[in-house]
């Protein structure tokens, strides 16, 4: 099979006639007041869903989406328009909509729009797309993890899923001259399992995929999504009130990593350092985090739900480090900081989609691994807790406050885990919290499940990876005071 | 601009034509949503014109329900022949799912007539804004902002989106409704600096249907400015347990959670608090929580839900007393009950039950007296996070404010936590505002809650 790069090129052109002649005149309306840059980009999505609803499949869905999206820069200024129409005289019309950036006479350019070849290397690649299997076996993944769940303690009452697939065909097509495209797998499954005794109702969900297809089930069955969301429906039966105030934690490896991606990753994001709106800002250099701890942005690990053949300007990924020993390295940049900043493009730029602008955004995001043994570490703690799943977090860009929600956690008492403790939300300051960071375990884990990032409404698909850490005083905030 | 294939045809004859083509196909019941957009949003950052974007969009949902095996899919491409293709698609897609004896259309009887639109929905200055009002409301909003203190040190630009729309709902029972709408909205964010040059930010916004009830941009530039400023120097206080006074906007998105609850789907799911509670005493007694689907040019309104049915008022609480929850057509029949017309509709999802516009009705008490009556205390102006539990009410999330010392606001706090459980916040709610305050589709005034745990140092 051919490299990802061409088939989305033949895509476009095979289906809606999108050749190089065509998209040197779109690209030539775009520039045609004056704009220094232009931009298309083309997208084509199919997807589909089912939803599994107490033993049975409530609902099939499927989506398709195709457009594009245009981008004309003019000094720091941008003009977008998006069109769902991929007809010439839509693409024109959307076209000289963007270009009114320009306000000036045409930048007359010669656009070589051939396509600039295969994409170097390519990080996913699926071997059943999910097209192609049959809904029986789809169903039958569905109702493995329902079994499996229900199997797994008598308490269980109810099973809810999901699984999505889709496949997303991108092509980018630049005034400089850059036509390169992608293909991108994506699956998702998610299982979640209601615990009921004595009329205590306790849910827990958990969830798996990547840039895979059904492949996936390969590495990990649905019955461990289903007996995992059970697991921790059933523990949380047992849970204690959360205590309350500054306490050592320690973050079990893989999703913990959330903790990065809110304390370091935002923050990093060079738009915001361009604007001098962040916590980072000017500090590139600087000592923003514990010596122990190593943060990297990696574009490019194999099958990963954050992973990209080329990033959404058409740039390509690489492995970013962000912070190094504690020190601050650079940002996460698209096409615009990298010009402010006067550095190469990191591989960073990326949108939700064909309607949304391009912004600096995260891909794989993680800590590299320390020394020591995660069961020391644990043993370390005289009382503190252990968080293992999370569902969520947010930051503040600004002053670097930040939020994550644990759903599984525990006491840790003497050096040992004790009791379950219910949802907790931990509250902390990025670089704060990073030079609290005591102690990096060996064990780095990447996190599975469907992480999404949100930025300015628009939402993009990560992942996160972390080894065991303590950081030494997070607030968690709970309800048993004292 | 839009799509070249549809412009000629009404939206309503397109939908209607395509559960024809449903019918034809073979689909015993069916309905299908189909909308279409312009939009046009600009960003102002420091007096200089950073993003313009326009453009419009449609999309067609369609949703086949045969043998009560449902599918729900979804185009962009509305070309004839590309749509005949979807509905066979979709009617053999629903053979996927499993029979349920509650899918279906909703009654045939429940469905809205066609009616004088008295709503207000639509206004036609919106629709015809152009790219340069749009960068002059969003240059005076962010001038005022950070004209407003010397102290504003950054900003992150002002903003404006206008949007202007129709909505077009078609089923099988012969039901063909649509309805016009407008939004536009103006915000603004801006920052200011603590002694050790840590970022104060704090942003202000108004959205509204129509461009007269838009706050005018200086007053939304001024507000940002305040609220940032009012940060400096805000820092973290010792876990303590103490009451907590919700500004109106905080008490708006704590009754958003609360409304969560108290949805047919989280009823039937077994997934919230609320479950076999309606008649209960579960909030203080002046917790009357109401939805309202028929507020002139507000937000949520809507003369029909996503399933066609016609909108009504709900009460969700009454002096406490939970009266019961929001019903789609699916999850009325689940729990033995009648839709409320609140199914929310998205062009490629199921329909599940959602509010229109919230609004938590006012007291009697002036805000400032609820500061007043407070010896230590915080005042609560910004939650972060997710913490929030629907199925056991924990409620755990990120805070700030400032902290109250003898009835006089003190001094600006952050980076704390607040936590406790729906139910026990509800029951200890002591004081509630005759500040009532729209924020989009939802309404509250300030409320006071007796004692919560706030996590600090």
């Amino acid at each position: 099979m051919s490299d990802p790069s061409t088939r989305a090129l033949a895509l476009f052109s095979e289906r809606y006639n999108v050749d190089s002649a065509a998209i040197a005149t779109v690209l030539g309306v775009a520039l045609s007041r004056g704009g220094d840059f232009a931009e298309l980009f083309f997208e084509h999505r199919e997807s589909g869903s089912i939803a599994w609803e107490d033993q049975h499949v409530r609902a099939a869905s499927r989506q398709a989406v195709q457009g594009l999206g245009i981008r004309v820069v003019k000094g720091d200024a941008i003009g977008y328009a998006y069109t769902e129409s991929l007809d010439l005289e839509a693409m024109r019309r959307a076209a000289d909509t963007a270009s009114r950036i320009g306000r000036g006479d045409a930048n007359i350019m010669t656009i070589d729009a051939t396509p600039s070849g295969a994409v170097a290397s390519s990080y996913y690649g699926i071997d059943s797309p999910f097209t192609s299997i049959p809904a029986a076996e789809k169903v039958s993944i569905l109702q493995r993890a329902d079994a499996a769940a229900r199997s797994h303690d008598p308490s269980i009452a109810r099973v809810d899923a999901s699984l999505f697939d889709e496949i997303k065909t991108v092509m980018v097509a630049r005034s400089d001259g850059l036509v390169v495209g992608d293909v991108q797998p994506m699956m998702v499954m998610r299982v979640s399992a209601l615990s009921e005794v004595d009329g205590s109702r306790r849910n827990a969900a958990t969830s798996g995929g990547g840039r895979l297809g059904i492949e996936y089930f390969d590495r990990i069955t649905p019955e461990h999504l289903g007996s995992e969301s059970a697991r921790k429906a059933v523990l949380l039966q047992s849970a204690i009130a959360a205590p309350a105030g500054s306490l050592p934690v320690v973050l079990a490896a893989g999703d913990s990593g959330i903790l990065l991606h809110e304390a370091v990753g935002h923050g990093l994001e060079a738009d915001f350092n361009r604007k001098g709106t962040s916590n980072y800002s000017g500090r590139v250099g600087q000592a923003v985090a514990s010596p122990l701890v190593t943060v990297v942005d990696d574009g490019t690990i194999a099958d990963s739900r954050g992973s990209i053949n080329i990033d959404d300007e058409g740039n390509l990924p690489q492995r970013n480090t962000l912070i190094e020993n504690g020190i601050l390295r650079g940002y996460l940049q698209d096409e615009i900081s990298t010009r402010h900043f006067g550095v190469g493009p990191t591989g960073s730029g990326r949108r939700q989609s064909f309607k949304h602008y391009i912004m600096p955004r995260m891909t794989n995001t993680l800590m590299t691994a320390g020394e020591s043994n995660p069961e020391d570490i644990i043993r370390s703690v005289e009382r503190g807790i252990y968080c293992k799943s999370f569902s969520g977090g947010q930051v503040n860009i600004s002053n670097g406050d930040f939020v994550f929600s644990a759903t599984e956690a525990y006491m840790i008492e003497n050096g040992r885990i004790t009791a379950p403790i219910r949802d907790v939300n931990l509250i902390g300051n990025g670089p704060d919290a990073l030079s609290k960071v005591t102690m990096v375990g060996s064990d780095f884990t990447m996190a599975d499940g469907g992480w999404t990032c949100g930025k300015d409404g628009q939402s993009v698909p990560v992942s996160i990876g972390m080894p065991t850490v303590l950081v030494d005083g997070i607030t968690v905030g709970g309800t048993s005071v004292g | 601009m839009v799509n070249a294939h549809a412009k000629d045809e009404s939206l309503s004859a397109l939908a209607a034509s395509v559960v024809e083509r449903a019918r034809k196909a073979g689909a015993d019941q069916c309905d299908v949503i189909v909308q279409r957009y312009t939009e046009g949003s600009v960003t102002v950052r420091l007096g200089e014109l950073e993003k313009v974007i326009e453009a419009g969009s449609q999309a067609l949902g369609l949703r086949v329900i045969n043998g009560g095996r449902t599918a729900v899919c979804s185009t962009t491409d509305f070309n004839p022949a590309v749509l005949d293709k979807f509905v066979t698609d979709t009617i053999e897609l629903a053979n996927i799912s499993a029979a349920d004896e509650f899918a279906g259309l909703p009654d045939a009887a429940l469905m809205a007539r066609p009616g004088i639109d008295s709503l207000q929905l639509y206004d036609e200055r919106i629709a015809a804004m152009t790219t340069e009002e749009r960068v002059q409301l969003a240059r005076d909003c962010e001038a005022a902002a950070v004209g407003y203190d010397s102290r504003i040190s950054n900003s992150d630009g002002g903003s404006v989106t206008s949007r202007a729309g129709e909505v077009a709902l078609a089923n099988s029972h012969g039901f063909v409704g649509s309805y016009p709408s407008t939004s536009v909205s103006l915000v603004v964010e801006v920052m200011a600096d603590d002694e050790d040059g840590k970022k104060r930010n704090a942003y202000w916004f108004s959205s509204e249907r129509r461009l007269q009830q838009l706050a005018s941009p200086e007053e939304v530039g001024k507000i940002a400015a305040r609220r940032a400023i009012d940060q400096v120097g805000a820092r973290k206080i010792p876990t303590v347990r103490a009451p907590v006074v919700f500004e109106p906007m905080m008490a708006a998105q704590l009754m958003g959670s609360l409304a969560g609850c108290a949805s047919g789907s989280a009823l039937y799911r077994g997934a919230t608090f609320l479950s076999g509670r309606v008649g209960e005493q579960i909030g203080a007694p002046g917790l009357t929580l109401l939805d309202r689907p028929h507020e002139a040019g507000r937000a949520g309104s809507r003369p029909f839900d996503g399933e066609g049915v016609a909108t009504r008022d709900s009460n969700l609480f009454e002096n406490g007393v939970f009266q019961g929850f929001l019903f789609d057509a699916y999850t009325a029949r689940r729990t033995g009950k009648t839709t409320t017309g609140s199914a929310m509709r998205g062009i490629d999802s199921l329909p599940s039950p959602g509010t229109s516009n919230l609004i938590l009705m006012p007291g009697e008490v002036p805000p400032e007296a609820i500061i007043a009556g407070v010896k230590q205390g915080l005042y609560l102006t910004t939650l972060m996070g997710f913490g929030f539990n629907p199925t056991t009410g924990d409620f755990s999330r990120g805070a700030g404010g400032f902290w109250i010392e003898n009835g006089e606001i003190a001094y600006p706090v952050s980076e704390v936590n607040i936590s406790g459980s729906m139910q026990a916040m509800l029951a200890a709610i002591d004081a509630i505002g005759t500040d009532l305050t729209w924020f989009g589709g939802s309404a509250a005034p300030t409320i006071r809650i007796a004692e919560m745990t706030i996590s600090g140092l």
